[in-house]
């Protein structure tokens, strides 16, 4: 037993809070979803496996002396996942900023606020290294088994990364504190995360339409343009992709480097994280008033409120706005891509379809979650009297309305190029949106707005459906794009996903 | 007494089970113009009463008749005349007062022009005349739930199910919850109420049901349920407590 109030005991406290938080996470916190939540996560370990030595098989045997172009893929790797990391540390230090749980029972204690604070920061690398590093065991396993051991160096690596992660993510939520204000820090911080999560990705797809005029990553990395671009072999700045294909003294001093900032973000920020959690916890709810052109009551019919109400709500809550609609920022590429072919006049839009209607899949499950799962009364609709079926139409016509409010521009342009890619296109958007919103229905479980990022964890089931329902839709409309009789197969896939959530979709309730 | 008057809540043979039952052959009878209190200790079954009331919960077995219309097979027509307040507020953080109640009034139909006046009439009877175009997410609970009563009073329902509405008000607050609520009985509405403030029920309730495991165990006025206690039971809080506890030990 530790002494209480000590750095050990208190780290002891945190760190089963944050196990818990884990395992609740992937069961849902049903203790009988326990068994099953292990045996999706051994599939998903085998799956990771799998994927990852059809990805980086080809790459183990990399020596020390590597070209240009190896030097820049594996460290456009690196940025990549490392982008991911800084976007979870971000959410991560926003949601310890924001979260009043124990702020006054930390604060009213005579333990020191700065040491519980750098405990709670520590803990927030923690996850994310051991985040890091989950996600890349499998590439480094394959890599270590095909190319030796020396590829074990990759971990440390990748921890690095998540330590430095964590350090840049204190300094930028820390700053935009001290730039915005409490007030508006999280929404600004939440959407910064995002963008960073998802700009890095993009920024290549786009850079690779440019260059070679596809959605290949691969193409952007080879490219003249970048080989012309990037400092030469000697720099420091490869020395995080020198350390991962096994050189020591690179690791030892990418590790060092990553603990000193680490350690110093935790010392500079422990000391005013009190204070801001303070002043984020003091924020409240300031009046925000509507203004209409006319006060009068307007005659609507209950579904037209419905989805009004739908409409207004969404439109009025920026964070759900930039937690729907980023899955639109991945159109840019297809966009640009679609201004690329009209450019060039080639057919690419087979390609720009699948990506669209995945899109529009995965937005509609979002929005549907919303206006399904997450009604804010739900007994106020449940008491009035409107047919459940009416209601519920109500919701999937907002949803599937804000779809074709969307998409319609793409499909518009696509027009201008080929009617009959507009007309796949179109079809394949509404398709997948109906899709997906049928699969919120069947696994529609009350929840609160504010859960929606947390939304997969209600129902994995869900989620993964939905994701195989939109890439089954999607390839069903680039093979129909095509012109093949092939598209059939995968609509099959899709159609079968649906029969499936409606059989194992839990029974209706009262 | 109440023979002459209508009927405007009966349910016969009320029962919902969960892992046991919460409601147990419920039978209740509650007349037009009638302020009801229905009172138990936790895990009663009044919520899971008024719910089924209210449509919210589908029971096992009996029936539910409001002002006539069987609220099972006719859930619709039953709804179109009733108001349900938890003590919740369903209000939508991103609305305004004014527009939370424009909403409800399309919900439940109600011409354009009837229901913007009464919304004008409810936010200023409930003090809300300040607040009835700021957003409802800023709102105190006392103020949230004074925009939830109007909501439900919007639609100018016959009979009003409230699950401890009084919860978490302020003086203020509830005095002006518990005029409304007065002010509609006056006027011929049913309102039923479960609540933990025995005194509110002791002043307001025209008559008070007592439920304990699932079960009507008494109901009266004031006056009826002391006697049936027998003598000492000066308050409601006296007799309350008496009638549970005479339950417990023959149970």
């Amino acid at each position: 037993m530790t002494e209480p109030g000590t750095l050990a005991w208190l780290a002891g406290h945190e760190f089963r809070l944050g196990w818990r938080d884990w395992t609740a996470l992937l069961t849902a916190g049903g203790r009988a979803r326990t068994r099953n939540a292990v045996i999706v996560l051994v599939a998903f370990v085998v799956l990771m496996h799998l994927l990852a030595y059809w990805i980086v098989a080809r790459y183990a045997d990399a020596g020390l002396a590597v070209d240009m172009a190896t030097l820049i893929a594996v460290t456009a790797t690196l940025l990549l996942s490392w982008s991911l990391l800084l976007s979870q540390a971000m959410e991560s230090v926003t949601r310890a900023f924001y979260a009043r749980a124990d702020l006054d029972l930390i604060l009213t204690s005579p333990v020191s606020a700065r040491k519980v604070f750098a405990i709670r920061m520590g803990r927030i690398a923690f996850g994310a290294v051991a985040v890091a590093v989950l996600l890349a065991t499998p590439f480094i396993d394959v890599l270590v088994l095909r190319g030796g051991l020396r590829w074990l160096a990759a971990f440390g690596v990748v921890a690095a990364m998540g330590a430095v992660a964590t350090a840049v993510a204190l300094a930028l939520t820390v700053a935009l504190f001290r730039l915005v204000g409490p007030k508006r820090t999280r929404l600004i911080a939440q959407i910064v995360a995002a963008v960073i999560g998802a700009a890095f990705v993009i920024g290549l797809q786009v850079l690779a339409i440019f260059s070679g005029g596809t959605l290949s990553r691969a193409v952007a990395l080879q490219s003249h343009w970048l080989l012309d671009r990037v400092p030469s072999p000697a720099s420091l700045a490869w020395w995080p992709a020198r350390a991962a294909l096994g050189d020591a003294g690179a690791l030892a001093a990418v590790l060092v480097l990553a603990v000193l900032l680490l350690g110093a973000a935790i010392a500079v920020f422990s000391a005013r994280f009190g204070e801001h959690a303070q002043a984020a916890a003091g924020v409240g709810a300031v009046a925000v008033r509507q203004r209409r052109g006319s006060l009068a009551f307007r005659p609507r019919s209950p579904r037209r409120v419905l989805r009004q109400k739908e409409w207004t709500l969404l439109l009025r809550d920026p964070w759900l706005i930039s937690q729907t609609l980023m899955q639109i920022l991945y159109l840019l590429p297809p966009a640009i891509l679609l201004w690329v072919t009209f450019r060039d006049g080639s057919d690419a839009y087979v390609v720009l379809i699948p990506v669209v209607v995945m899109a529009a899949g995965q937005l509609a499950g979002g929005l549907a979650w919303l206006s399904i799962s997450g009604e804010d009364a739900p007994d106020l609709v449940a008491t009035a009297p409107v047919a459940a079926s009416s209601v519920m139409t109500a919701k999937i016509e907002a949803v599937i309305g804000m779809i074709a409010l969307v998409f319609a521009p793409i499909v518009a342009a696509l027009a201008f190029d080929s009617s009959y890619a507009a007309l796949v296109a179109a079809a394949g958007i509404m398709t997948a949106a109906g899709a997906a919103t049928a699969i919120q229905i069947c696994f529609r479980v009350q929840a609160k707005r504010s859960q929606f990022r947390r939304r997969q964890t209600s129902s994995r089931l869900a989620t993964f459906a939905e994701a195989f329902s939109s890439i089954g839709w999607a390839a069903t409309a680039a093979m129909a794009a095509a012109g093949t009789w092939y598209a059939l197969a995968p609509a099959t896939f899709a159609v079968l996903i649906l029969l499936g959530v409606r059989w194992m979709s839990p029974p209706s309730r009262d | 007494m109440n023979v002459s008057r209508p009927i405007s809540l009966a349910t016969r043979g009320l029962t919902k089970r969960f892992d046991r039952p919460a409601v147990d052959n419920l039978d209740l009878t509650i007349y037009g113009g009638e302020f009801y209190a229905l009172l138990g200790p936790n895990g009663a079954g009044k919520t899971t009463t008024l719910r089924m009331v209210a449509g919210l919960l589908r029971p096992d077995a009996g029936t539910i008749t409001i002002d006539g219309i069987d609220a099972l097979s006719a859930p619709e027509d039953a709804k179109q005349i009733t108001a349900w307040v938890s003590d919740e507020p369903m209000i939508y953080d991103k609305l305004t007062p004014y527009e939370y109640l424009e909403f409800v009034a399309g919900l439940w139909r109600i011409d354009a022009t009837i229901a913007e006046a009464r919304a004008r009439e409810l936010i200023g009877w409930l003090g809300l005349e300040a607040q009835a175009h700021d957003r409802c997410e800023g709102f105190s609970k006392g103020t949230r739930q004074k925009v939830a009563l109007a909501g439900a009073l919007v639609h100018d329902p016959k009979l009003i199910i409230l699950d401890e509405p009084l919860t978490g008000l302020d003086a203020g607050s509830a005095r002006q919850v518990k005029n409304v609520l007065r002010d509609r009985v006056t006027a011929g509405g049913t309102v039923v109420m479960t609540t933990h403030i025995l005194e509110v029920a002791e002043r307001m309730a025209d008559r008070i049901g007592v439920i304990a495991n699932g079960k009507l165990i008494a109901e009266g006025t004031l006056e009826e349920l002391r006697v049936k206690t027998g003598a000492g039971a000066s308050s409601l809080e006296d007799t309350f407590l008496a009638l549970v506890a005479n339950e417990a030990a023959a149970a």
